[in-house]
């Protein structure tokens, strides 16, 4: 086996006198989909925060392609090959989509292959392409969650992380984004997914952490998640 | 072809500029000239308030700074030397007292920048009134500046001419700026700031960045003002100076340059045709003001430019 694209061991963040991660750990190998599940406050957001600088850890370790990263700034991570599609979409309501697609390739040069992702992404969600010069304000929230999916591909990562897809959205507009972020990861990206629709996560993930007040309480490939008596008591409804 | 089409502006609007300098009665060529100024200012504020959507007050602070630092250059170098003729001598050292002038604005800008704005919203704004005024304060007790009174005989280099051009270089540069990829990142900043991290923007860096750009044109502002008044004292430069600005750009709508522009040139000149009505003109401005935010909320433009609203009303028409 070789090196885990991303490793996390021992993560604790604390906000104030509360102790929201009480030593995390997980990892995500070169190629793989890995899900994040969870009840509300578990700390799976928080988890997707630390990793990405965006909160600053207590205590742990967070290592990317082996190299110790914690203590970097949320906006170095995107040299470094990482993505993160914040909760809550993050659009910029007030730009058009293609200037939103821009900015996910904010850090890049290299036109040509910039328009070619872009015309890529596109295909992917043919929504976008209808709404291309509309400002991103009044797009639907399944066409804002495409546009944020698409944007963080932009930048070309080799993780991406995506902060809880399907929130709010139609069940048709889940499949979309459920059936992209399989193929962008047949492309080669690997995925950590945190949501709360824990059974679409675990059907198109290698992988899947449970995460409870904290704490990882379970792990396992994601049919072995799935077929978890816990599991689905706790987060499938029986 | 690249420079051709960046000096364009500068080579069309010099002749004009020099026309309207040369046959307009005084007193339009008066309203054009304070206008001008106005546009530079609104513009340069608009570089943060409305690219980097920060909310600063301390623009009259670096006016002060840029109106200053010029006046004491042109004074101190107000005869001609080595034989040069006067016209040159007096256009040359003003460029070069102007520039002076925008450098330490801008290096002011990135001092109280580089602390500040790690605060967001109106804790920024109280510290970058605070900062204004701390300017004024200062001034007012340095005898060197004149103290109170100020310093009084500048020169009078401020020429149509020269504001008309320093103008159109302030709206290409906010142009330019905002059609590059700093520039987006600058409104990514001002749209969400989380998200912009995540698309690798270095927040804070922009807006230190938009902050000093934005200072160093306010320095201009400041010392073409200077320059055409004959006098530069504190009192020019309250922080009620700064909030006539802001006003401007709000006006405009947030990050809209043509809109900042065209609201500069519409309450400078409203101001004035307003001059007949004595004592009610600030009450008539102020109904002015409350009547526009009533009908257009997010300014003349909102956050996009006039252009973009022909080609809309093209494809409405079309459709």
């Amino acid at each position: 086996m070789s090196e885990p694209l991303l490793e996390v061991s021992g993560l604790e963040v604390r906000y104030g006198g509360i102790h929201a991660l009480r030593g995390v750990a997980l990892k995500v190998n070169a190629g793989e989909v890995v899900a994040l599940i969870g009840a509300n406050g578990a700390g799976k957001t928080t988890t997707l925060k630390a990793v990405s600088g965006m909160l600053k850890p207590a205590a742990g370790q967070v290592r990317l392609y082996g190299k110790p990263v914690v203590g970097l700034k949320a906006h170095q991570f995107v040299a470094l090959g990482m993505a993160h599609a914040p909760e809550g979409r993050g659009i910029f309501l007030n730009l058009t989509v293609a200037e939103n697609l821009d900015l996910g390739a904010y850090l890049r040069r290299d036109k040509a292959d910039i328009k070619a992702d872009e015309e890529k992404y596109l295909a992917l969600f043919p929504r976008l392409k209808e709404r291309w010069t509309q400002v991103a304000g009044t797009l639907s929230g399944g066409e804002q969650q495409m546009l944020a999916v698409a944007r963080a591909l932009m930048s070309r990562p080799r993780l991406l992380l995506l902060d809880e897809p399907s929130l709010g959205l139609a069940p048709l507009v889940i499949e979309t984004i459920f059936s992209v972020i399989t193929a962008v990861n047949k492309e080669g990206v690997s995925v950590l997914l945190v949501e709360q629709n824990a059974h679409k996560a675990l059907m198109i993930s290698h992988r899947g952490y449970v995460l409870e007040t904290g704490k990882v309480v379970m792990e396992g490939t994601g049919k072995e998640l799935l077929s978890s008596p816990e599991v689905q008591k706790a987060y499938l409804g029986g | 072809m690249r420079a051709l089409r960046s000096l364009a502006p500068f080579l069309l609007g010099a002749p004009v500029f020099w026309l309207v300098q040369c046959y307009a009665p005084p007193t339009l060529a008066i309203v054009l000239l304070m206008a001008g100024v106005n546009v530079i200012l609104a513009v340069s504020l608009n570089m943060v308030n409305g690219f980097t959507g920060q909310f600063s007050l301390g623009h009259a602070g670096f006016m002060a700074i840029g109106a200053y630092t010029t006046a004491k250059i042109t004074l101190a170098l107000g005869d001609p030397a080595g034989g040069v003729p006067p016209w040159l001598w007096s256009n040359g050292v003003f460029l070069l007292a102007l520039l002076a002038g925008m450098g330490l604005s801008a290096l002011m800008g990135l001092m109280v920048g580089v602390p500040s704005l790690r605060l967001r919203g109106d804790y920024l704004a109280i510290v970058t009134l605070g900062f204004n005024e701390i300017i004024r304060v200062l001034i007012e007790n340095v005898r060197w500046l004149g103290g109170a009174t100020g310093i009084s005989g500048v020169p009078p280099y401020t020429t149509l001419v020269w504001v008309g051009l320093a103008a159109l270089a302030t709206v290409v540069t906010a142009q330019r700026l905002l059609c590059s990829t700093h520039g987006r990142a600058m409104l990514s900043v001002r749209e969400d700031e989380v998200a912009a991290e995540a698309m690798g923007v270095d927040t804070v860096g922009y807006k230190v960045r938009a902050f000093a750009l934005s200072a160093a044109f306010a320095g201009l502002g400041g010392g073409l003002l200077g320059h055409y008044i004959l006098l530069v004292t504190p009192k020019s430069f309250t922080f009620v100076k700064s909030i006539e600005v802001v006003v401007m750009v709000v006006l405009g709508g947030m990050g809209s340059i043509s809109g900042a522009t065209l609201a500069a040139v519409l309450l400078t000149g409203a101001l004035e045709l307003m001059r007949g009505l004595d004592q009610y003109r600030m009450v008539m401005y102020s109904l002015l003001l409350v009547v526009l935010m009533l009908a257009r909320p997010t300014g003349l433009f909102g956050t996009r430019e006039i252009w973009e609203f022909w080609g809309a009303k093209k494809k409405k028409a079309a459709a």
